[in-house]
């Protein structure tokens, strides 16, 4: 059955040579989830997205769209093409991020009210397990290697290491106030973690066992912009490792920061506060959510240039992009 | 001994990159002074009998949280006590060996407390006296300020009705002396901003009752006599700390303006509908364990606690030397649901922090407002700055 359905999907696949990528962007206040071109750039459509939606995530194999519904207290699941939704994921209360494995069966929910991280498979629609965490548990990152998810505790303050074995964790680290999110290079030698208050990107290096070792910090510093607006949130990192970009909220910029050297070395104005990232998956284009000025902002990665803005629904939070 | 032999499993089963993970027990107290005072003018104001305490309940849980992936515990006891047991109270935290120790006290009681405490080596954290003089030459060293000052409220109202151009005040001043401070506060915050008292006027307190059966019936003729014949103005600003005339003052004036301060439009550090920066959290987690909204006495109370904590958390170490140290230290900072981290002013131990504009349904406005600028943090633009405060038990 399984087979038939993949072929199924090859064949439409092959007969659409038009296919283009799409954005999915989730608007918060709006309860929507904006469709956007990747090639031209247009909005395709908008559709309802449940209540509050934030966290978003496409599956693996691209045919499912994964929402935080967070006033809905579950997870929506639509179909990438149809835009149908399918049936929910539970989640636990007030989800706001989350991760998949590559498998795409297990997805791993941060529950910023009840200090847990809730394990959901997606194929049998069950809670696998619940992982105390720290205080209001947010960002949520998944080692490419897939034995580690790392999650961050916002009034915590720490990165706790969650092992995807036997659900436990196996190291935390303190960093600065207010973590907001996690995000492994793709070699999973690195972890970046962004401190929204504490203004800050820790930095640690991971070794082979995935035990994480602080090897630095990225701050920032934008002329005439008060200390206090720099609040890294996203961050992305290229394929290679090389550049890390990070989006630092009420500052309105993404920092363009060198993988190798930890310096910043741009500033890209975007829109008003911008919240998360995402990569076109061919890496060409970074998009970064606006949620003050309801829209969304395509920089140009090789050039890391913006190079322009589209309007989306009422304050864009997440953004998941599919070829 | 359970407790104790989890912590020491967590401390080995963890990998720390933050100096030691030594087992640590925090022991802290809150101390509250009731006061005999008169019914508030609102039911909505009525002080809940763990008022202050359900923010000590939630900081050790939270505080406890994060402990239990360091191996550190906490528990905090609470004691309210009349006017007359304060000094008995505290001696009592002090034989049990308690060296953190949060109050909720007139400032009288407070220094006085804080002296007796600062013999011993104890830290005190004020979370309700409000009175700028405690920032000014009567700071102590071993006192930090959680509660905002008179001021710092003053200019939270000052900057919101500037950012407004409403410039023209008329301001209603209380006879009481909390009263009488708040309204110096809001004159100097005026002379600040550049906005003009066009007209005071004193509401005299002559006691009484705040219960009767058809009390509005007075309040609606005799509120609109005493307000009538002022001067032309935008605003009206009330110092009533003493709570008996501000909040009936809505909608019974005689020009129909808007009213800030005591009434109306008023500053306070948190409410339970805040919900920006991530503050629902705070409200569920904060109801669920206490089944009641949270009041700006609870949470100053919480964020003392959380300053205890962070300090622990960063330092390893319980001491009240440590805990002082690191809260004042360039390093400390915390996120306490204000959108910016908190922090102390090193030259009086006062913590900054952003002031929300309440009008007893929403926050209508947080200041500092924009435009607001000062060359170290926008949030020292509210409150007495380093030149003008007379405090030198910091240097």
């Amino acid at each position: 059955m399984k087979t038939l359905l993949l072929s199924t999907a090859l064949v439409a696949l092959s007969l659409s040579p038009a296919l283009a990528g799409k954005a999915f962007i989730s608007n918060e206040r709006g309860n929507t989830i904006t469709v956007v071109d990747t090639d031209t750039w247009e909005v395709l459509t908008e559709f309802d997205g449940g209540n509050r939606p934030r966290g978003i995530i496409v599956s693996p194999d691209g045919k499912k769209l994964y929402v935080c519904a967070s006033d809905d207290n579950l997870v929506r699941v639509f179909d990438t093409e149809t835009y149908e939704e399918l049936p929910s994921l539970p989640s636990g209360p007030d989800p706001e991020l989350f991760t998949i494995e590559e498998s795409g069966t297990r997805l791993y929910i941060a529950n910023e009210d009840d200090n847990l991280v809730t394990v959901t498979n997606t194929d049998t629609r069950e809670v696998l397990a619940e992982v105390p965490v720290g205080v209001e548990p947010e960002g949520m990152g998944i080692s490419p290697d897939g034995k580690f998810v790392v999650n961050t505790s916002e009034t915590t303050n720490m990165a706790h290491f969650i092992s995807t074995e036997d659900y436990k964790i196996k190291y935390n680290v303190l960093v600065d106030q207010r973590p907001r999110y996690a995000q492994y290079t793709a070699d999973g030698t690195r972890l970046y973690v962004s401190s929204e208050i504490g203004g800050t990107v820790t930095v640690m290096d991971i070794a082979e066992d995935g035990a994480p070792t602080v090897v630095g910090k990225l701050t920032f510093e934008v002329p005439n912009v008060q200390p206090e607006w720099l609040q890294p949130v996203g961050v992305k990192v290229t394929e290679d490792g090389s550049r890390v970009f990070v989006a630092l909220g009420p500052a309105n910029r993404v920092a363009v920061v060198d993988g190798e050297s930890l310096e910043v070395l741009d500033y890209i104005l975007v829109g008003q506060r911008v919240w998360q990232l995402d990569f076109t998956p061919d890496q060409k284009y970074l998009v970064s959510t606006n949620g003050n000025s309801n829209d969304i902002t395509v920089i140009d990665v090789a050039a890391e240039k913006a190079i322009r803005s589209v309007e989306v629904g009422q304050a864009p939070w997440g953004v998941a992009i599919i070829d | 001994m359970l407790k104790y032999a989890q912590a020491l499993l967590a401390s080995l089963t963890f990998c720390f990159w933050t100096g030691s993970a030594m087992a640590v027990d925090v022991r802290a107290a809150v101390l509250r002074v009731d006061y005999p005072t008169l019914l508030p003018v609102s039911r909505h104001d009525l002080r809940a009998e763990d008022i202050g305490f359900a923010g000590a309940a939630l900081a050790d849980e939270d505080n406890g949280t994060t402990g239990s992936f360091m191996g550190h515990t906490y528990e905090t006891v609470t004691r309210a006590v009349p006017p007359e047991g304060a000094d008995a109270a505290l001696e009592d935290l002090l034989g049990d060996g308690i060296r953190l120790i949060v109050v909720q006290a007139e400032a009288e009681d407070l220094l006085r407390l804080s002296d007796r405490a600062a013999e011993e080596g104890a830290l005190v954290l004020n979370a309700a006296a409000p009175d700028t003089g405690l920032r000014d030459d009567q700071c102590r060293a071993n006192l930090l300020h959680i509660a905002p000052s008179d001021q710092m409220m003053a200019d939270a109202v000052a900057q919101f009705a500037v950012w407004k151009k409403w410039g023209d005040w008329l301001l209603i001043e209380g006879s009481n002396p909390a009263d009488v401070a708040l309204g110096a506060a809001f004159r100097r915050a005026a002379a600040k901003y550049g906005a003009e008292i066009v007209e005071e006027r004193t509401f005299e307190d002559t006691g009484g009752s705040r219960r009767t059966d058809s009390g509005h019936v007075l309040v609606q003729r005799q509120l609109p006599t005493f307000m009538q014949g002022a001067e032309d103005h935008d605003v009206v600003i009330t110092a009533d700390a003493t709570d008996y005339f501000a909040n009936y003052l809505p909608y019974h004036l005689w020009t129909p303006r808007p009213v800030m301060g005591s009434g109306g439009l008023k500053p306070v550090t948190m409410h339970g509908a805040h919900e920006a920066w991530g503050a629902t959290q705070f409200q569920t987690r904060f109801e669920e364990l206490t089944r009641r909204t949270v009041t700006s006495e609870d949470y100053n109370v919480w964020l003392a606690l959380r300053v205890v904590g962070e300090a622990v958390t960063r330092t390893s170490s319980a001491e009240p030397e440590a805990i002082r140290d690191y809260a004042l230290s360039d390093a400390f900072e915390l996120a306490a649901f204000k959108g910016q981290k908190v922090t102390f002013r090193q030259w009086n131990g006062q913590m900054r922090q952003p002031i929300l504009l309440y009008d007893g349904r929403i926050t209508v406005s947080v200041s500092p407002q924009e435009g607001f600028l000062h060359q170290r943090s926008p949030l020292d633009t509210m409150g007495l700055d380093q030149p003008e405060s007379q405090c030198t038990a910091f240097n």
